[in-house]
Order: C-alpha cells, then structure tokens, then sequence
C-alpha cells in the first residue's frame, strides 16, 4: 500500500486533476466570495451554472468509468462516496451552510485563491482548518 | 434575461464548472479516488494530532494525495491568473470576522457531514447518492438564510 502512495504517474495525474479543478474554480470566479454571497443574495444564478456542469461532468464519468474500464488506468479499484443520512450529516450540513452564506467561501476556493494572490483567504482557510480539528477533536 | 439572471454573464461560469468537473473526472478515471475538497483539513490534521479520531486509516492512508490534489488546486489558479487574468491580485471586501468565522462553521459543518459543496454537492450528487441531495438542499437553505440575514443587518 505504502509504496502505491509514492507512485510518481499517480501523483502527477493527481497533481493534474487537482490543477484542472483549481483552473476551473478561478475561471468561474467562484475564488470570489462576493460572487458566491451574490448568488446567495439572488442577484447572479452563475454558480448553479458551475454546479450543473460539473456535477453533468462527474456524473458521466462515475456511470461510465467503472462499465468501460476494469479499474483505473493507474490505480487498482474505483471507490465510491460514502453518504448516510443521520443526524451528523444533517447539522453539519446546516452548520456548513450558515458559515458559507456568512463568508462566501467553501474548501475548494479557500484553496485555490490562494493560488490567484487573494491572501485574505487565508482568514477563511485557518477558520476552516480550525473547525475541522474541533470537530476531530469532539468525534468519539 | 441574460441580464437579470447572470449580469456578469454565463459563459465564464458554465466553461469553469465543466473544467471543475473535468478535473474530478480525471482524478477518478486514471486513479479511482473521489475528488471532495473538506476531507483533506482532516487527514492533515493527522500528521499532529495523535488521537485515534485523526489516525483513522481513511485519512492516514489518503492524507499524502489529498495535499497534491489541494497543491493542484492552488497550481490550476495560478494558471488562471498568470496566464488569462493578467497577474491582477484577487481581493475581497469581504471583513476578516466574516471569513474566519465563517471559516469555522464551513470546516466544523463540513466534516461532521462529510461533504462540502465539492463533497456532496459535486461527487455526491455526481454519483445520485439521495443522503448528499439533502445535505446540498440543508446547506442552500441555511446559506441562503444566511446570507440574506447579514444582507439586511449589515450595511
């Protein structure tokens, strides 16, 4: 297993991947949190343009990746999302939602803006790194 | 129309959205992994702390590829500005308060759900999982909410 981490293809494909993604957040200047509060606030429905191409994107590539391919081209299995709905999806996803409608900013972005010079992120991405480790820290 | 739904049009946010989801697509295809953004504020938390919550295999075991995917990310933005929006450095007005503790809720909130917008919205929906359909219907509403509240509060 260990030895797969250090794979240099799947390093750079994931490096690649991520690069693409991180592209397509600036281009839609969703690394903007005045354009995602916008369409929060109703005044710019960009953002479910964003979403509905994406998701039509990924949603082609879960069905038909695993039906024309054995396993990935450079990897052993194809894996899946693992979502439950309980009471931890539910107030986490309410609690999600009230910090993004707050500062504008979800994981992604937080990311990527910094690639594009938007230091004030930073604020946002040590809120979130510290909210993430409170949560760890609480988890039984 | 055009103008009352997307004043800032809607070419740039269709375009951008397929490459996000292209970028997802490609993670999956050449290496099988789902490609959500929260889960790598937990995984590295694992490199410092040892409580057994943070030493979970699936963050121990994916905690090296979800750092270069989130390298890829700053990488990919880079691009953008360097290349297509002319090396001008993004800002935003929006106040420090704001972002962090924002910040906070979006991390605390997305990882006792396991998903964010990339999680349950794009892969989640991506692959007709129902439990992520509710989650992105939960946080829309409380966002929207949200928002709208400060919207009026705050000048």
């Amino acid at each position: 297993m260990s030895a797969t981490h250090t794979n240099l293809p799947r390093a750079l494909a994931t490096l690649a991947a991520g690069a693409l993604f991180g592209f397509g957040l600036s281009l839609s200047t969703m690394i903007r949190p005045e354009v995602v509060l916008s369409f929060l606030r109703l005044q710019d429905f960009g953002l479910l343009l964003v979403m509905g191409g994406a998701v039509l994107v990924v949603l082609l590539a879960y069905q038909l990746a695993p039906r024309l391919l054995k396993r990935p081209l450079l990897g052993d299995i194809f894996h899946a999302h693992p979502s439950v709905w309980n009471r931890d999806t539910l107030v986490g996803a309410a609690l999600f939602g009230v910090g993004w409608g707050l500062c504008g900013v979800c994981p992604g972005p937080a990311i990527a803006g910094l690639g594009a010079g938007n230091w004030s992120l930073l604020w946002a991405l040590a809120g979130i790194a510290l909210g993430a480790l409170v949560q760890g820290l609480r988890a039984k | 129309m055009n103008l009352v739904f997307f004043p800032l049009g809607w070419q740039h946010y269709l375009l951008g959205g397929l490459l996000v989801g292209a970028g997802t697509a490609l993670l999956f295809v050449l290496t099988g992994r789902i490609g959500g953004m929260s889960t790598v504020f937990s995984s590295t938390w694992s490199y410092l702390v040892r409580r057994p919550f943070f030493q979970q295999g699936r963050f121990v075991d994916s905690r090296g590829w979800r750092l270069v995917y989130a390298l890829g990310l700053i990488l990919g933005a880079l691009i953008w500005w360097l290349g297509f929006a002319g090396g001008v450095r993004e800002a935003t007005a929006v106040p420090v308060w704001q972002l962090l503790l924002g910040g906070f809720f979006v991390g605390y909130g997305a990882r006792l759900s396991n998903g964010c917008t990339s999680g349950h919205g794009i892969c989640g929906l991506g692959s007709l999982q129902w439990p992520s359909a509710l989650a992105v219907l939960t946080f829309m509403a409380t966002a929207f909410l949200t928002a709208n509240l400060i919207a009026w509060w705050l000048p």
